[in-house]
């Protein structure tokens, strides 16, 4: 007998399940994978007042149509997304960064993101999935982790956990575009002319159609290497700007290969990395030099940033 | 040797052992990633999430919120190579390969490239003793050296949408095999019947770094033989 459990009416372009990803196996060629926006995991999990590590679902554009068939929940989408609450006799328009109540055979239709590609689901007390390799993430191109390796597909059941609180919490986000993409100097700079490097810096990039959890490719400002675009491969961490053959730059996402071949040009600082993940196809952004120091102490102030905004987390 | 350490990112730091990419320096390599990898209590204390070695490098992922980079450090340096547990990686594993047409998709076209017969594109292959290098880019993946110069030929000018599972492919020096159905863009000459990722198992990956390794050829019924016995 199932208790809790969602029926999946549409699985949407690429919805998984997803935590901060996997340690200690990148030498077996297994990625990290992950939730590609830290800050709207870890907010979605505040809101519910989840353990930080609870996994949650992350879609791409759109997200999945779910029928709720056994329970009720108390749930959260976080990110800027357009969904909406399908009771008997009521559809309700639902606002992100708060959370609401499920009754049993109620609907929930996450429509699309709103200029920006990611969002995420969960439920209070979380879903009722398996960890492998010690993670609740999903990789679907080596079909390893929680649900089988798969993304969420049509008419399978997501079960989850018995916690249910009456009251309900929000918390008011703004989402300004971020244009400027912090890069630290890449391990292999050495490969580009200073010309070609200067024009990375100053001429802009757009956000190109070939973007999902394996990379961004970026367009609009060839960049070549003086000889070749091969070197030894070596380990690759996410943010790399590699820069093939043809000249289009990609940005190294969560579920990047574990090794690479291509010189890195910079790399994206964690703190921006979510930021150039969530811009929409076709939109422009720059590329600006920080040291490491720099992105270090960014990345600290993020954190404080972040206590800062769910201090403001209210009660409805 | 340890030439030095690069922080290329707030969680990475890149090891450089050196310009020079032989079985001896990754030899080292690959012993020294065995020692942090294998320190699982150390890497939870400092914060280390992934150990990833390849032909001259290692790339140490670590919490950027840990606040442990000096510490870090600090083992990092202090790693010696008289402290390496001789633990044996230079173990021997016989892959059977079956060369048969249906497999062997790109042997024909290496063949007019290289201006050898199949037959002695073979014969290189099946002398050729490997040495692992690493295990990446997919889970299970081996990069296996050298090959002879010889046979030494390009990666695919358009890579294929779908390398079928167990699919040994070469691109310059290198011999690889596919674990699973993937985009690839190497030479297909074979393929084994065996499983090079088994998620499951306690060791996921067929070779290690360090493994050596030699091909043994076999017919279509043997192939087909040794597929039978992972199903039952």
């Amino acid at each position: 007998m199932k208790n809790n459990y969602f029926e999946v009416l549409r699985g949407g372009v690429h919805s998984t399940f997803q935590d901060t990803g996997f340690n200690n196996v990148q030498h077996l060629g297994i990625t990290t994978g992950g939730v590609v926006d830290t800050l709207l995991f870890h907010l979605a999990n505040k809101l519910l007042d989840n353990d930080s590590g609870t996994p949650v679902i992350e879609f791409a554009n759109q997200g999945p149509l779910l029928e709720l068939k056994k329970g009720r929940c108390r749930f959260v989408i976080t990110g800027n997304v357009a969904f909406n609450i399908i009771s008997k006799d009521n559809i309700l328009q639902g606002t992100p960064n708060q959370t609401y109540h499920l009754q049993e055979g109620d609907q929930l239709d996450i429509l699309s993101t709103i200029k920006s590609n990611y969002g995420y689901f969960t439920v209070e007390g979380g879903f009722n999935i398996q960890k492998e390799y010690g993670c609740f993430s999903t990789l679907t191109q080596s079909q390893i982790g929680a649900n089988n390796g798969n993304k969420i597909s049509n008419n399978q059941i997501i079960t989850f956990n018995n916690n249910y609180s009456q009251s309900n919490t929000k918390i008011e986000m703004s989402f300004k575009k971020n244009h400027t993409i912090r890069v630290i100097k890449g391990p292999q700079m050495n490969y580009f002319m200073l010309k070609t490097i200067k024009n990375f810096f100053e001429k802009k990039f757009y956000v190109s159609k070939i973007t999902n959890r394996m990379g961004v490719r970026v367009e609009g400002n060839i960049i070549k290497a003086i000889k070749s675009h091969n070197i030894a491969s070596e380990g690759i961490i996410k943010g790399s700007i590699q820069v093939p053959g043809n000249g289009d730059p990609i940005v190294l996402m969560n579920d990047h290969p574990t090794i690479g071949g291509y010189p890195k040009i910079a790399i994206v600082i964690l703190s921006d990395l979510a930021k150039l993940a969530q811009l929409p196809m076709g939109s422009n952004f720059n590329f600006q030099e920080v040291s490491i120091s720099e992105a270090e102490n960014i990345y600290l102030e993020n954190i404080d940033e972040f206590n800062f905004l769910i201090n403001k987390i209210s009660k409805i | 040797m340890l030439k030095h350490i690069n922080q290329i990112s707030e969680q990475a730091f890149l090891l450089d052992f050196g310009s020079i990419i032989d079985i001896q320096t990754n030899s080292f390599v690959i012993s020294f990633a065995n020692h942090i990898i294998d320190n699982i209590e150390l890497n939870y204390e400092l914060g280390i999430k992934n150990c990833t070695p390849s032909y001259n490098k290692i790339l140490i992922q670590f919490d950027p919120n840990s606040k442990k980079k000096r510490e870090i450090l600090d083992f990092l340096y202090s790693i010696n190579l008289k402290e390496f547990k001789s633990k044996e990686t230079k173990e021997f594993v016989e892959i059977p390969i079956c060369y048969d047409d249906e497999y062997s998709l790109d042997l024909a076209d290496i063949s007019q490239q290289i201006k050898l017969t199949k037959e002695e594109i073979i014969n290189i292959h099946l002398n050729t003793s490997f040495h692992v290098y690493m295990i990446g880019f997919m889970p299970g993946y081996p990069f296996m050296g050298d090959i002879d110069k010889i046979l030494s030929v390009p990666r695919k000018l358009s890579p294929r949408l779908n390398v079928p599972k167990g699919s040994v492919a070469i691109v310059g020096n290198l011999c690889g095999i596919y674990p699973n159905n993937s985009p690839g863009g190497w030479n297909i000459i074979g393929n084994t019947p065996l499983n090079l990722f088994l998620k499951n198992n306690n060791e996921p990956t067929l070779l290690k770094p360090g493994n050596k390794v030699k091909f043994k050829s076999i017919s279509k019924s043997e192939f087909d033989l040794i597929i039978q016995s992972h199903e039952k």
